[in-house]
Formats: structure tokens, C-alpha cells, sequence
């Protein structure tokens, strides 16, 4: 097999896969995206001119209950994980599914979530608030989507057979992106409704 | 950083993950809780950023395996990450310095 | 033709980039040439004001975002695989989606020259209007109502995307596709060069994209990012376009001086002096370039605290920098010097950007920041570290590597009219421009009156440029005629040491027909410690895989676009179509076989 798959695929300079790496680099390239996101978010924080305010509007309860979901769903995609690693893609397939469920149930509680503040009056025209807030928050929602519909994918690719053992590095990177959106809801969660 | 051979990384064991799990439902319980009890009050912030920075290297150490995968991996998420938390320290200094004299000035 | 659009060859790609890039860098030096005629004269008419806005704003664009950047992305291309002995990049698809996007991207930011009538306006009166830079809030709706700045902060959206794929992409190809033996301390400065400038790509981008998402916010959607009124601070715009804008500087001139890093050797017939500490200093100056952003920001007035820690991290990295030059210059030392044409443009860069820098250090300094800042000062600092930095070097890069780009060399005769007629031409065209700038013309003003007393350092200013215009025709003619005329280059024309020149050239599709096994940073010189290394056979011993190409990367490309045009023209169903196409091509993309 003398061509360029060995040079590419097998044989990489540092043994890792290329597109893991790619992949870690786009999680690093992230960080700047969101820590842009959430200094704005910081630095504009109780300079709205006008309600309503974070106290007045932010749901502590109902959004524990969305944190401790997307946890869970992070749960939910290491045990994908370790189930495809190890070949077993029945559980494979029922994991990956739940990961993708509660990710949707995460995205549903956002958008009960932004449809009580729309109705209390607070949209992206409001205040300095609305702005950051949902422009942060949608943003990250964005990400929730996408990771949903790539699970999604998996998910019936593996119904029909063509996800296997052998593609377990593509639910490896699945989950590093899957990870980091979860990740970067944690650091939302204090910074945003926590710390007000 | 010369040529490695294949870098084999064990994964931990589903095990493993549900401890981890475990662990970070009893952190984020405690967020909510110390947000609700007053005595809490005065050292909210910083312990409410230790608790979640707890769980962010949770997450990232043994859900993203970046514990026991390749140094390159760590760099090339760790580095950036390092930036980002720089860049926001100064920004907040700059800005909120800026805004808060802004502010005064309005005031007065 | 269908070869040409689905390819996914990093050199075809390459070619791409650099044709398209070259148009562009036309485009933008015509805006210029308007620029400087209407400057020749004090009380000038040839366009009016805001005419001169869109000219400047859009010189500047496509300079930075269409030009140099890209022009630069043509040498990591078609030169980065062949130095480190790979078969092509990491992910070629998604190299063939970045060309894609760029090529879009700048179409769709120069049809705002156009497509004024679309928008009940004429013809020039909807490109982009704000400067390069943008500055809140004369970007917002309220005081910029029609299309302009909506192409310029959609476009630098589309071209945002472009570099983080082509980020990621030579990242994971230099550190994980090196040829065996090839140790990241045997890897060509080019190449290193380019790693840094991509951690920086992929660092900065994300930053002016949040910046230009909040402004898009705020134009399209009523938000208040950048309102005043609703106690935000525009400042927060100019903190988060500089904050990308100075790591924006070095990816601009990180490859020049990569370039300059491998030429000098080959032509002084001497290795890099001090290759370790040229391939720190540039991860240095990578890293430091982070720190200094708020030096374009001194007259916001941020405080002696801040004033006083930028003006010293903007000293500092002159640092790495000057010793970078004295390597340089130390390479050139006691060389067996040929004074070729791509030579006289490395030293060219040499010695502009040590003017550069050092107009770029004065205004490290607040208090004399104050008196230069947006003025033509600061103007002939930018061209001394772009034109003179920057294009002197790629045009170094291009006089080295055409040869093994397209197999023929270009003429030398027409290649040192070219060096020399630029050089004198940029000298007096930018030259000037510091006492212009010291004598109080401010930048980004139409016209100026006789009073002022610049009027006859403007005229030479302008003489300057239209000189460097001739040049570039000259370089133009010298293109053409290599097609037909040039001498064949065979292999290696320079003796040069690293592993591009080991192949034919231009190279086969597969590049190498064996991988070479690389033992030293010099494998194809012959030194004191080590013989040369043997060139790869002609012919490959064993058949060799080559993908074929694909077009969904273009598809996906496409999607993008018409996302765009969405908001421009407030109709909802194009970001549908926009975002369906953009799914589709991902989805094709993903589950087509493509073995790579
Ligand atoms: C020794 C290194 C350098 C130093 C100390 C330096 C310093 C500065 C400072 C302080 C300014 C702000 C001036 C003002 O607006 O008042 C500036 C502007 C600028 N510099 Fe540099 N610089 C250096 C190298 C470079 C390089 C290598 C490039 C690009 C290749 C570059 C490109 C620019 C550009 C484009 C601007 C103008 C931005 C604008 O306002 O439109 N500089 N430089
Ligand atoms: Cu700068």
C-alpha cells in the first residue's frame, strides 16, 4: 500500500490522528470566540440604562435542572463512546440517541427559557442585557444544535450499519466537541446566573 | 517533539465516567446551593468559580481524555485557552475602567 | 476546466490562490492609483468625499483580506507540503472549501462597486465606507443607513471562515505530515514561519468575528452593542478589532519573513545563521503580538496604567524582532552572494522593514503617538512594513519559487527592472508621507489645502506611485512572457537546500515518489557534518493513490453567500436556500469515499 492514505492516515509524523488535532485546534480557536463572548457579557454587566435587570428575570431552578441535563448528556456520550470503542453497538446506538434527546430537551428549556423573557420584556433591543445575554446564550444554543444534528447523524449512520467499531474516532471527535459545548455552558451557568 | 510511536492511550472505564458524573452533580448541587444560602454571601464569587472551575477540568481532563492523551492535544487546546484568559482579565481591566470613569464623569 | 474546479491538489490550489489574490492586489492598487491622483494636487476633484471613502475603505480591505493574505496562503500551499515531504495537506477538501470561500468572499465584497442601482443608489455608492477598521459607532445603522458597511462586515465574515479551515488545516499538516526524520528543528523557517502564523489566524479570528456578529446585531437586529445611548462604549469595538488587528499585522508579515528566512541561504550560499534563534524569535514575536493591541488606541485615552504597559510591550517586541534582522543580515555575511532578482527583493524587505519598525517604535511612545496618530505618518508606517515588508518579501518568494511552481524561470532582466523600479518608486511614494503626516494632514481626508504646504511632497508621493504601478506592469510582461520564453528551470535552478527542490519541477501530482527519510536541516547541502541527501527517482518505484477531486467543497462554499445576501436584501428565504446549500455540501462532502 504505497500511497498517500499510509502517509496521511497511518503513519503521521506525531502518531495522532490528523483529525483529532484539527479538532483540538478548533476547540482552542473556540475559546477565543467565547471568552470574547463572555467578556462582553462581563464588562457590560450592570450597565444596562434600562430593566429588566439579571435578578429581576434570570430562572435559577429551571436552569439547574437544563445544567444538570446537558451533564448528564455529557454522561450520556462517553458511554457512547466507550460502548463503540469496545464494539457493543447496540448500547452504542441507544447512548447515542440519549446523548442527542437531552441535548434537544437542553434546547427546548432555552427556548421556553427565551420565550418567558420576551414576554417580561426583555429581547435583544431591551438593554445592554438582552444584547450580551442572548446573544451569548444563542450563540452557545447555536453550538447545542449543531452538536444535536451531528448526533443525530451518527445515530442513524449507526441504525444502518455504517457506523462501527472502526469509526470509533469519529465518535471520539463527536464527543470532544460535544464535551467542550458542555464545558462552556458550565462557565456560563456562574458566570451568567450564578454570579449576578 | 520527535517521532513518536503510535500513542496508545487507555480510555478509562465506564466506571470511571460515572464516578466523574457523580462528582459533577455534587458540584453543580453545591453551586445552586451556596447561590441560596445567605451565609455564602460574601465569598460567592470566588468560590462559585472554583467549584465550576472543578468541573470545567473535569470534563475536559477525563471526558475529553485530555488527562491521559497526547501533550500536543493539551497545547493546542491549553495555549489558547491560556490567551482567552489573559485577553479577558485585560479587557475587563480596560473596559471596566473605562466605563466606571465614563460613568463618573456622567455623574458629576 | 472540471479538473481546475473540483480540485483538491494543494499545488493546483496554490495556483488558485495566487492568481485570484493577484487580481485583487490589482483591484486594490487601481483604488490606490485614484487615491493618489486625487491627493496630487491640494483642493482635488477627481472623485468626491465619499468616493474617497469607499476607495480607501475598500484599498485597505482587499489589500489586507484579498491580498496579502491570501497571496501568502498560495506559498502555504503550493511550498509547505513540498518542504516537509508530504503528498498534500492534512485535508484537501477542506483546503480546496477555504480557496472557495476566499474567492467568494471577495467577490461578493467588490460587487458593493457595482450593484448600487440594487439598491436604489448608483453605481459606487454602496462599497464599503468605514475604513478597514470600521470604527464604531459610525458604523451603526443610525449613521451609516445604506449597504456599505453591510457588505464590508458580511464579506470579512465570509473571509474569517476561509482562514480558520486553512488555520486548522496547516496546523494539523506541519506538526502531524512531516516526512520521516523530519524534526520540527529540521523544518524549514517558511514552514515555521507559517505555524505560527496560523495559531495566530486561528487565535485572532474568532475575536473580530465576535466583533463583527455584535455589529451585525446591532445593524440588522436593533441591538446596542456599540450604542452609546443605551450605555455601551464603542470602545469595546475598537478593543476587539485590535485585539485581532495587531496578530493581524504579524500573520501579514510572519510568511514575508519566512519567505526572506529561505531565500537569503540558497543566494548566500550559506545556512540561516542562527536558525533556532530566527524560529524562536518568530514564535516570540507570535506570542508578544498578543500584548500590545491598545498601541492603536492611545488617543482613546486609556489611563497612565495602560498607556504606560503598552507603550512597553510595543518596545519589547521590537526585540525579537531586530534580532531576526541581525540574523539576517548575518546570514548575508561572508556569503558567496548571487545577486539574483529574488535576492535584491529579500534585501529590499530587509532594509524597508527596518524603517518600518522603526517608524513603528516612535509611535510606541503615547506622547509622540499623539501627534502622529491619523495622520499620513502613521500611513507611511503601514506601507513601509506592508509594501516594504510584506510585498517585497512574497515578491521574493514569487522570483524563487515560480521556477518550481509552473517549471520556468522568469527573466532576470525584467525581474531587476521590476525590483529597482519598485523600489524607487515605493520610496518616493511612502517616503513623503512621514513629513507629510509631521506637517499635520490628517489620514482618511479627501483633500487638502494649499496652506498646509504638503502640496508638492503629495505630487511626489503620487509620482512614487504610479512608478510602483509601472512595476507591477513590468512584473505583468515578465509573467506573460515566462509562459512562452522562460528558460526551463529542470529541478533545482538555485541549489537550494530543502526538500521542494528535490522534485521536478513543476512537481508530479503525488509530489515525492518516494518519501524522503530527512537526517538534517539542510538535507540537499553538503556540509561539514553530512553529505546530500539523494534526490527521490523520477519515477515512482510503485503506483501511487491520488484522490480525485470533489465539488462539494465548492458547494458548501457556495452556501455561505447567499447566507450572506440574506440580511443585505432582508429576505428571509435566501438564509434558508443558504443554509441548505451549505448542508448539503457538508453532508456530501462527509459521506462521499474520498480516500486521501
Ligand atoms: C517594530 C515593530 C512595530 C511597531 C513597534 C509598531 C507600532 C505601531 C503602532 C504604535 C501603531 C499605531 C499608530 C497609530 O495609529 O497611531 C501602528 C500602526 C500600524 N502598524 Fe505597526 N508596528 C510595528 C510593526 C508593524 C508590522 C510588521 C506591520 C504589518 C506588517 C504593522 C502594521 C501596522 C498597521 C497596518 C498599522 C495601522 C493600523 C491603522 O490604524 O489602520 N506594524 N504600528
Ligand atoms: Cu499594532
Amino acid at each position: 500500500m504505497t500511497h498517500a492514505a499510509s502517509a496521511a492516515a497511518h503513519h503521521t509524523s506525531l502518531g495522532l490522528d490528523s483529525r483529532k488535532m484539527a479538532f483540538w485546534a478548533f476547540i482552542g480557536s473556540e475559546c477565543l470566540l467565547f471568552t470574547s463572548l463572555i467578556s462582553t457579557y462581563l464588562v457590560y454587566k450592570g450597565k444596562s440604562v434600562v430593566g429588566p435587570y439579571p435578578h429581576e428575570i434570570l430562572n435559577i431552578p429551571f436552569t439547574s435542572v437544563s445544567t444538570f441535563d446537558l451533564l448528564m448528556s455529557s454522561l450520556m456520550m462517553v458511554l457512547a463512546l466507550a460502548a463503540v470503542q469496545r464494539g457493543d453497538m447496540r448500547w452504542g446506538k441507544i447512548w447515542l440517541f440519549s446523548t442527542a434527546l437531552l441535548g434537544l430537551v437542553f434546547l427546548g428549556g432555552q427556548v421556553i427559557e427565551f420565550t418567558e423573557f420576551v414576554h417580561k420584556g426583555l429581547t435583544l433591543q431591551t438593554n445592554l442585557f438582552g444584547c450580551t445575554f442572548f446573544v451569548l446564550t444563542g450563540t452557545h444554543g447555536a453550538h447545542v444544535s449543531v452538536g444535536v444534528l451531528w448526533l443525530l447523524t451518527l445515530w442513524v449512520r449507526a441504525l444502518q450499519g455504517k457506523l462501527t467499531q472502526a469509526n470509533a474516532m469519529t465518535v471520539e471527535i463527536t464527543g470532544l466537541y460535544w464535551h467542550f459545548v458542555d464545558v462552556v455552558w458550565i462557565v456560563i451557568f456562574t458566570v451568567v446566573y450564578l454570579i449576578q | 517533539m520527535n517521532e513518536h510511536s503510535q500513542n496508545e492511550h487507555s480510555h478509562p472505564t465506564a466506571d470511571v465516567y460515572l464516578r466523574v458524573a457523580a462528582v459533577l452533580v455534587i458540584l453543580t448541587v453545591l453551586e445552586v446551593g451556596v447561590f441560596y444560602v445567605p451565609v455564602f454571601h460574601p465569598v460567592l464569587v470566588p468560590v462559585l468559580l472554583v467549584l465550576s472551575g472543578a468541573k470545567f477540568t473535569l470534563v475536559v481532563m477525563f471526558y475529553m481524555h485530555l488527562k491521559a492523551d497526547s501533550r500536543v492535544f493539551t497545547f493546542l487546546f491549553g495555549a489558547p485557552l491560556l490567551l482567552a484568559a489573559v485577553v479577558m482579565v485585560a479587557l475587563l481591566f480596560l473596559l471596566l475602567g473605562a466605563l466606571t470613569l465614563r460613568g463618573a464623569a456622567g455623574a458629576g | 476546466m472540471k479538473s481546475w474546479l473540483t480540485t483538491t491538489d494543494h499545488k493546483r490550489i496554490g495556483l488558485l490562490y495566487f492568481f485570484t489574490a493577484f487580481a485583487f492586489f490589482l483591484i486594490g492598487g487601481i483604488e490606490a492609483l485614484v487615491i493618489r491622483a486625487q491627493l496630487a494636487q491640494p483642493n482635488g476633484h477627481l472623485v468626491t468625499a465619499e468616493t474617497y471613502n469607499q476607495l480607501f475603505t475598500m484599498h485597505g480591505t482587499t489589500m489586507v483580506f484579498l491580498a496579502l493574505m491570501p497571496l501568502s496562503a498560495s506559498f502555504f500551499n503550493y511550498i509547505v507540503p513540498l518542504q516537509i515531504g508530504a503528498r498534500d495537506v492534512a485535508f484537501p477538501r477542506l483546503n480546496a472549501f477555504s480557496y472557495w470561500v476566499f474567492l467568494l468572499g471577495g467577490l461578493f465584497l467588490n460587487a458593493s462597486w457595482l450593484v448600487g442601482p440594487l439598491f436604489h443608489a448608483g453605481t459606487l455608492n454602496v462599497a464599503p465606507d468605514g475604513g478597514w477598521f470600521g470604527y464604531a459607532n459610525l458604523t451603526e445603522r443610525q449613521f451609516s443607513p445604506g449597504p456599505n458597511i453591510d457588505f464590508w462586515l458580511l464579506g470579512l465574515q465570509i473571509l474569517g471562515i476561509s482562514s480558520l479551515a486553512a488555520g486548522f488545516n496547516f496546523i494539523v499538516t506541519i506538526l502531524n505530515l512531516r516526512a520521516p526524520g523530519m524534526r520540527m528543528m529540521r523544518v524549514p523557517a517558511f514552514t515555521w514561519m507559517t505555524l505560527v502564523t496560523q495559531f495566530l489566524v486561528i487565535t485572532a479570528f474568532p475575536v473580530i468575528t465576535v466583533g463583527l456578529a455584535f455589529l451585525m446585531f446591532d445593524r440588522f437586529f436593533g441591538a446596542h452593542f456599540y450604542v452609546h445611548e443605551a450605555g455601551a462604549t464603542p470602545i469595546l469595538w475598537q478593543h476587539l478589532f485590535w485585539l485581532f488587528g495587531h496578530p493581524e499585522v504579524y500573520i501579514l508579515i510572519l510568511p514575508a519573513m519566512g519567505i526572506v528566512s529561505d531565500v537569503l541561504p540558497t543566494f548566500a550560499r550559506k545556512p540561516l545563521f542562527g536558525y533556532t534563534v530566527v524560529v524562536y524569535s518568530g514564535v516570540l514575536i507570535g506570542f508578544m503580538g498578543w500584548g500590545v493591541w491598545s498601541h492603536h488606541m492611545f488617543s482613546v485615552g486609556l489611563g497612565p496604567i495602560a498607556d504606560s504597559v503598552f507603550s512597553a510591550t510595543t518596545m519589547l517586541i521590537a526585540v525579537p524582532t531586530g534580532v531576526k534582522i541581525f540574523n539576517w543580515i548575518a546570514t548575508l555575511w561572508g556569503g558567496d552572494i548571487r545577486g539574483t532578482t529574488a535576492l535584491h527583493f529579500a534585501v529590499g524587505f530587509i532594509a524597508m522593514f527596518i524603517i518600518g519598525g522603526l517608524s513603528g517604535v516612535t509611535h510606541a511612545s503615547p506622547p509622540t503617538d499623539l501627534q502622529q496618530t491619523d495622520t499620513y505618518y502613521v500611513v507611511a508606517h503601514i506601507h513601509y512594513v506592508l509594501f516594504g515588508g510584506t510585498i517585497m518579501g512574497l515578491f521574493a518568494g514569487i522570483y524563487y519559487w515560480w521556477p518550481k511552481m509552473t517549471g520556468r524561470l522568469l527573466s532576470e532582466t525584467l525581474g531587476k527592472w521590476h525590483f529597482w523600479l519598485q523600489f524607487v518608486g515605493m520610496n518616493l511614494a511612502f517616503f513623503p508621507m512621514h513629513f507629510i503626516g509631521l506637517l499635520g494632514m490628517p489620514r482618511r481626508v479627501y483633500t487638502y489645502s494649499p496652506e498646509l504646504g504638503v502640496s508638492d511632497l503629495n505630487l511626489l508621493s503620487t509620482i512614487g506611485a504610479f512608478l510602483i504601478a509601472l512595476s507591477i506592469f513590468v512584473f505583468l510582461v515578465n509573467l506573460l512572457r515566462t509562459r512562452t520564453h522562460g528558460q526551463r528551470a529542470g529541478n533545482d535552478p538555485w541549489g537550494g537546500a530543502t526538500l521542494e527542490w528535490s522534485i521536478a519541477s513543476p512537481p508530479p501530482v503525488y509530489n515525492f515518489s518516494v518519501i524522503p527519510t530527512v537526517a538534517n536541516r539542510l538535507p540537499r547541502w553538503k556540509t561539514e557534518h553530512h553529505e546530500p541527501m539523494r534526490d527521490p527517482p523520477a519515477t515512482p518505484p510503485a503506483p501511487i493513490h491520488v484522490p480525485g477531486g470533489s465539488w462539494w467543497p465548492m458547494l458548501a462554499a457556495f452556501g455561505l453567500p447567499i447566507l450572506a445576501l440574506a440580511p443585505l436584501t432582508h429576505t428571509l428565504w435566501l438564509a434558508l436556500v443558504g443554509a441548505a446549500v451549505l448542508l448539503a455540501g457538508i453532508y456530501l462532502w462527509a459521506f462521499e469515499p474520498f480516500e486521501v
